[in-house]
C-alpha cells in the first residue's frame, strides 16, 4: 500500500516540479530576451532621434554635409568632412600605437613576466583603464603637448620630414597640439583595454597546445605567434574593437590636445578636429536651429562611421575564417 | 435658511482663505529662485548670491550652462531668469514677452606668448588684431607691427593664432569688435559666439585659450581680464575709437562702460565694443538678464528684480574683487526706470 502511495505521488510532485520549471524558464527566458531587446531598442532609439534631429542639416545640405569642410557659423554652412577626417584618423593613429604594444603587454605578462609580477601589473592596467577620460586630456595638455612642441615634433620635421611620400604627414608647426598628439593621447587611453582583454584570453590557450609547441623547438616568439594568436583570433580582435570604439567616441581627451579647428590637412602635425570634440565645444552655445541639427547630424554620422567601421572588421575577420578552411 | 447657512460657511472659508494668503506672503517666505545662462557671469552672480541668500534668506540658484542655453530656458519658461552675453533684439524680446537689462560690465583681452615681451608692452591697433587673426599679419616683425611698437624688440617667429573652439560670449564680443574695427574681418568672417577662424587652434574655455597660449611660443589668445591675471599673462594694449592706446583694467572698462551711450539703446541692446571715449578699453563686453514682462509667478520675478537691485547697490566690492565692473550710476537708474515702466510686479 505505502509503495503504491508513494508510486502515485512521485509522478504528481514531478509533474508539479516540471510545470514549475516550466514556467521559472519561461520567465527566465523573457527577461534575457528584454536585456537582449533592450540594446537594439537604445541602438535604434538612438539612430532615430538623432536622424531626425540632424533631419534638418541633411535636408539643408543633402550630399554636401558630408563633402565639404565647410563650417561656418556665422554664414551658416556646415559640411562634416572636417571631423569625420579627424575621427578616423586619430582613432588610426591610437590603433597603430595600442595594438602591438597592448600585444607585447598581454604576452609579457601570460608567458614572460615572473609569476609574482603578473598580479600586480595586471591590477596596474585595470585601475588605468578606470582613469577617467579628463584627467587624461589633462596630462596631455599639459605635460604631453610641451613635450610634443619642444622636442618631438621638431625632430620629426628635420628628420621624418624630408622623407618622401610620408614626409608629408610630418611636416608642420611646433604647436605640440594637434591630431599625432591626439592619437598618441587616445592610444595611452585605450591600450588597457585592449591589453587586458588580451591577456585575459591569452590565459584561455591550453598549455599542453603551448607546451606541445615548445617541445617540438619553438621560440616564445613563434608559440606566441602561431599557437596563441590563431588560438584567441576573434577575442583579440573583438578587444581591439573595444578600443576602436572608445576612440571613436573619445571626447574630453581628444578636445584638450587636437587644436579644435575645421580645417582639412595632410599633416598630422596640424590641429583638426573631431565628431565628438565638435559637439562638446559648439552645442552649449548653438545659437540657430541649423547650427543645432548640423551638430545632432553629426553624432548620427559617429553612429554610422562607427558601424561601418565594425562591419568591415566583421567582413575581414569572416574571410581570414574562410581562408583557414573553417 | 439651509442656503444662507451654506453662504455663510463659504463666505467664512473664503475670508480665513485671504487672511491666511496675506499672511503667508507677507511673513516673506523664503522664495527659490533659478537663473540660468551665460558662464561669464556665473562667478560673479554666485557670489552675490551667496550674500544674499545670508541677507534675506531667498535663495538665487544660478545654473550656468552657456547663453545659448539661457535664452532656450527662459524661452521655455523652466527659469526665472536667463543671462547672456549677446543682447537680444527689442523684436525677438517682445516676441517672447521678455524683459533685457545688464547685469555687470567685463572685458576681453589679447595676451600673448613672446620671448622677452612683458605684460602690456605690445600694442595693437583693431585693425591689426583682425589682420593677425585673418591671417594676413604672419610675423611678430612685421612692419605694419613696427609702425606703433617702436622700442619693443619683436622677435622674428611666426604668430601662432589662438580662439575660442567652443561658443562663448568672450568669442561674440571680440569678434563683434574686430568686425567694428577691420572691414574685411566683417565681411569674410562677422561675429558670432563661434566663428570660421582662418587660421590658428581652438583651446576649450577661457582656460584652454590661456593654457595654449602659455603653452605655444610666438602665440596670441584672447581671455576675460581675470584669466590674464591670474595667470599672469602679457596682455597688449589696444587702440581705442579714441586713437588712443589703452590697457586692459577696470578703470578702462568702467569707463568705456559709462561712455557708451546706453541712453538710446532700446532695450538695452548696446554691444559696448569699440566705445567711444580716450580712456575706454575698447572690447569691453556686458552680460545682460531675461525676465519675463508679464511674469507667471510675480513672488519669483519680484525676488530676480530684488536680487539684482541689491547687486548694483551692494554687490560693487565682490564684483571688482572677481575682476568684473559695477555698472555706472546712471546706467542703474536707467534700469530701474525701465523696471517700473517695463516689468509688471
Amino acid at each position: 500500500m505505502a509503495a503504491s502511495a508513494e508510486s502515485i505521488a512521485i509522478p504528481q510532485s514531478d509533474e508539479q516540479r516540471a510545470r514549475r520549471d516550466g514556467f521559472a524558464d519561461r520567465l527566465f527566458r523573457r527577461i534575457v530576451a528584454g536585456a537582449g531587446i533592450f540594446v537594439l531598442v537604445t541602438l535604434a532609439g538612438v539612430a532615430l532621434t538623432t536622424l531626425w534631429g540632424g533631419r534638418e542639416a541633411f535636408a539643408t545640405f543633402g550630399f554636401k554635409f558630408l563633402a565639404s569642410s565647410e563650417w561656418d557659423t556665422v554664414g551658416k554652412q556646415f559640411g562634416a568632412l572636417a571631423p569625420v577626417y579627424g575621427t578616423l584618423v586619430t582613432a588610426a593613429i591610437a590603433l597603430i600605437i595600442a595594438v602591438p604594444v597592448s600585444f607585447g603587454i598581454a604576452l609579457y605578462l601570460t608567458e614572460i613576466a615572473p609569476p609574482w609580477l603578473r598580479t600586480p601589473v595586471a591590477s596596474a592596467i585595470e585601475l588605468l583603464a578606470g582613469i577617467p577620460s579628463i584627467i587624461y586630456g589633462m596630462w596631455g595638455l599639459f605635460v604631453f603637448v610641451p613635450i610634443m612642441g619642444r622636442y618631438i615634433i621638431p625632430w620629426l620635421n628635420d628628420h621624418v620630414g624630408e622623407w618622401p611620400v610620408i614626409g608629408g604627414l610630418f611636416k608642420g608647426p611646433p604647436l605640440g597640439l594637434g591630431m599625432l598628439t591626439a592619437g598618441i593621447v587616445l592610444a595611452i587611453m585605450i591600450i588597457p583595454f585592449i591589453s587586458s582583454v588580451m591577456r585575459e584570453v591569452f590565459l584561455t590557450v591550453p598549455t599542453r597546445l603551448k607546451e606541445s609547441a615548445y617541445a617540438l623547438g619553438s621560440t616564445t616568439w613563434e608559440v606566441a605567434w602561431d599557437i596563441v594568436l590563431p588560438y584567441t583570433r576573434t577575442a583579440v580582435i573583438g578587444g581591439i574593437f573595444l578600443g576602436l570604439g572608445r576612440a571613436l567616441g573619445e571626447t574630453m581627451a581628444v578636445t584638450f590636445v587636437l587644436g579644435n579647428v575645421h580645417r582639412l590637412s595632410l599633416s598630422l602635425l596640424e590641429p583638426g578636429n573631431s565628431i565628438a570634440a565638435t559637439i562638446a565645444n559648439e552645442f552649449a552655445e548653438a545659437d540657430s536651429e541649423i547650427f543645432r541639427s548640423s551638430l545632432i547630424a553629426l553624432a548620427f554620422l559617429l553612429f554610422v562611421v562607427t558601424f561601418i567601421v565594425l562591419a568591415i572588421a566583421k567582413l575581414m575577420l569572416r574571410q581570414m575564417e574562410k581562408k583557414e578552411g573553417k | 435658511m439651509l442656503q444662507v447657512n451654506a453662504f455663510h460657511s463659504i463666505r467664512h472659508s473664503i475670508t480665513a482663505f485671504a487672511v491666511a494668503a496675506t499672511l503667508f506672503a507677507g511673513s516673506a517666505q523664503a522664495v527659490d529662485v533659478t537663473g540660468a545662462g551665460s558662464t561669464f557671469v556665473q562667478p560673479i552672480v554666485t557670489k552675490w548670491s551667496a550674500t544674499y541668500a545670508e541677507k534675506t534668506g531667498n535663495h538665487i540658484n544660478y545654473g550656468g550652462g552657456g547663453s545659448g542655453a539661457g535664452i532656450a530656458q527662459i524661452k521655455a519658461a523652466t527659469i526665472d531668469f536667463g543671462a547672456s552675453d549677446k543682447p537680444l533684439s527689442p523684436d525677438e524680446l517682445s516676441a517672447a514677452g521678455l524683459g533685457q537689462f545688464p547685469i555687470v560690465i567685463g572685458g576681453v583681452v589679447p595676451v600673448v606668448n613672446i620671448e622677452g615681451v612683458k605684460a602690456g608692452e605690445i600694442k595693437l591697433t583693431g585693425a591689426q588684431l583682425g589682420d593677425i587673426y585673418l591671417g594676413k599679419i604672419k610675423k611678430w616683425n612685421d612692419p605694419a607691427l613696427a609702425a606703433n611698437n617702436a622700442g619693443v624688440k619683436l622677435p622674428d617667429a611666426a604668430i601662432q593664432v589662438v580662439s575660442r573652439s567652443d561658443g562663448s560670449g568672450t568669442t561674440f564680443n571680440y569678434t563683434n569688435y574686430l568686425s567694428k574695427v577691420n572691414a574685411e574681418w566683417k565681411e569674410k568672417v562677422g561675429e558670432g559666439t563661434s566663428v570660421q577662424w582662418p587660421v590658428g587652434v581652438g583651446g576649450k574655455g577661457n582656460a584652454g585659450v590661456a593654457a595654449y597660449v602659455q603653452q605655444i611660443n610666438g602665440s596670441i589668445g584672447y581671455v576675460e581680464l581675470a584669466y590674464a591675471l591670474q595667470n599672469k599673462m602679457a596682455y597688449t594694449q589696444v587702440q581705442n575709437s579714441a586713437g588712443k592706446f589703452v590697457t586692459p583694467n577696470l578703470a578702462s572698462f568702467a569707463a568705456a562702460a559709462s561712455h557708451a551711450d546706453w541712453k538710446s539703446a532700446k532695450d538695452f541692446q548696446l554691444v559696448i565694443t569699440n566705445a567711444p571715449g580716450d580712456d575706454s578699453w575698447p572690447i569691453t563686453a556686458t552680460a545682460f538678464a531675461l525676465i519675463y514682462k508679464t511674469p507667471k509667478d510675480a513672488a519669483h520675478s519680484k525676488a530676480v528684480v530684488d536680487f539684482f537691485k541689491y547687486a548694483y547697490s551692494e554687490g560693487g566690492k565682490a564684483a571688482e574683487a572677481l575682476d568684473y565692473v559695477p555698472l555706472p550710476a546712471a546706467l542703474v537708474a536707467q534700469i530701474e526706470a525701465y523696471w517700473k515702466a517695463e516689468v509688471k510686479l
